[in-house]
């Protein structure tokens, strides 16, 4: 099993709903985001090309977070999510400075924090993560890389896709289709 | 033009707008852990080959400093986390892959090793010392009998806990300044430097205070070659790599840098150590104590630049 995101940069208008879902779903703390919308603007007036982006951690398969840990707080779990354990994490920040994408926080209760993929809360019910169930473009495709009939895996088959700072060596999991 | 916003707004502490997770704590950290496993490598080094005698300061007086250099660093460590009380958390696992991980365990070898050392050179300090208890005086010739094994765990451990600072930093591919193996090595003759300078610094011998000058001349000039190998490996390598030497070459740190770490912590005692070995009699603490300063601002230019640099997708 591996679990990955899709995010279709074509679709998503950047209205934000993924995060304030996020947010609500994940009981992040105030002023703290575990996802963010990104806008690229690229070229010379009238010439103006825009990307959009909704982001979060991406689940690398070569977690340099994971690699780091001095405790194994920070480790794999089901389908290669990547998670925190709060009570074995010591908040040293080893695995927010490790992270290209900067996709980690220090939680203001002193362990690390970062997206879960919603795994126990709603991945493991049998529902797709809060950001892909409310987005109203249906712009994301949530699923298991190993079942060729999940969302993931259909759309990645049919479109053009990139990862970000592959040549990080990072092996990230959230796709972006292009 | 290429241009990239957080459209949905984030300011997540410590990460935006730029990273800052480590503050003073670390970089004072580095400096002291390094001074002490400079000191304590030479002390363990003249005792190995039976200089005792020979260098009084370097054995005995200087590693004095240590355990309370590696407590004020540890104590640095401990307030550094923001989740304190799980601190031991460290203690229950150990990990290969993690620098920290090793790191931790080495100062687990060293910090007790360096009141050990120090407690088998009280009588320097304190010649009238008693221990009071016979266990005590047991414990004390046990070590004392042992010293030739103990001096070269020490020897070693001091060399990992020199060189572990800068490849804790290396292994961060996401930060490209640190992301470069040099800074082992660099970190390691930057803290034997110190050390030397610290001897120097302490020492009443004269003989004993030309050796280290000479000791630290030459350890600047292997300092010296690596700095700018590092650069000429970051000028020959990728966008993001060119753009963190930048940072030190015309970038917010230049200034910083090439000043107080490259001219008046290496180039200006580099020419005070040459002048003294020469003869001329110039005030000895000067030299050595630039050094010192130079290490501790060198260590917390790399920390903040390190993560200033960064990748751009």
């Amino acid at each position: 099993m591996r679990y990955a995101m899709a995010v279709d940069t074509k679709k998503c208008v950047g209205c934000s709903d993924c995060v304030v879902a996020c947010q609500t779903e994940n009981k992040v703390p105030i002023g703290y985001c575990r996802d963010w919308v990104v806008e690229v603007m690229d070229g010379t007036y009238p010439q103006l090309e825009i990307e959009i982006r909704s982001e979060r951690c991406n689940h690398c398969e070569n977690s340099p977070c994971v690699r780091c840990c001095p405790t194994g707080a920070s480790h794999y779990a089901d389908g290669g999510v990547v998670l925190v354990t709060p009570d074995e994490c010591i908040g040293c920040g080893a695995c927010i400075a490790s992270c290209p994408y900067d996709a980690r926080y220090p939680h203001p209760d002193g362990y690390v924090d970062k997206c879960t993929f919603c795994l126990d809360n709603r991945v493991k019910k049998g529902l797709d993560p809060a950001c892909v169930s409310v987005c109203p473009t249906k712009c994301m495709y949530f699923g298991d890389l190993d079942d060729p009939n999940s969302p993931v895996s259909k759309v990645l088959k049919k479109r053009k896709f990139k990862t970000l700072i592959p040549e990080a060596g990072t092996q990230p999991q959230l796709y972006f289709l292009i | 033009m290429k241009e990239e916003l957080i459209i949905s707004g984030r300011m997540n502490q410590f990460i935006d707008p730029t990273l800052h997770i480590w503050h003073w704590h670390i970089p004072l950290y580095l400096f002291l852990g390094g001074l002490s496993a400079g000191i304590l490598f030479f002390a363990a080094y003249f005792t190995i080959t039976g200089k005792e005698d020979k260098y009084p300061t370097a054995v005995k007086l200087a590693p004095f400093l240590t355990p309370v250099l590696l407590s004020v660093g540890l104590l640095a460590l401990l307030l550094d986390l923001k989740h304190k009380t799980y601190f031991w958390r460290l203690y229950t696992t150990i990990r290969i892959e993690s620098p920290m991980s090793w790191g931790a365990w080495t100062l687990m070898v060293v910090t007790p090793l360096s009141f050990v050392w120090s407690a088998l050179n009280i009588k320097t300090l304190f010649p009238n010392w008693d221990w009071k208890y016979k266990f005590l005086y047991d414990l004390e010739a046990f070590f004392r009998k042992n010293i030739k094994p103990i001096a070269w765990i020490l020897l070693i451990f001091s060399l990992i806990l020199g060189v572990y600072t800068g490849i804790l930093f290396s292994a961060f591919n996401a930060r490209p300044l640190w992301n470069t193996s040099i800074l082992g090595p660099l970190f390691l003759t930057s803290g034997l430097s110190t050390g030397a300078a610290a001897i120097v610094l302490l020492s009443r011998n004269h003989a004993e205070r030309l050796t280290f000058a000479r000791i630290d001349l030459m350890l600047i000039g292997i300092e010296v070659f690596l700095i700018i190998h590092m650069f000429m490996g970051f000028l020959a390598s990728t966008q993001v790599h060119i753009e963190a030497a930048e940072l030190f070459l015309g970038g917010p740190y230049t200034t910083p840098f090439w000043l107080f770490v490259f001219t008046l912590g290496l180039a200006v005692p580099a020419v005070l150590e040459m002048l003294e070995l020469k003869k001329f009699h110039l005030p000895y603490w000067i030299a050595p104590a630039l050094v010192i300063a130079g290490g501790l601002i060198f260590r917390f230019l790399m920390a903040n630049a390190g993560q200033a640099s960064r990748w751009l997708y």
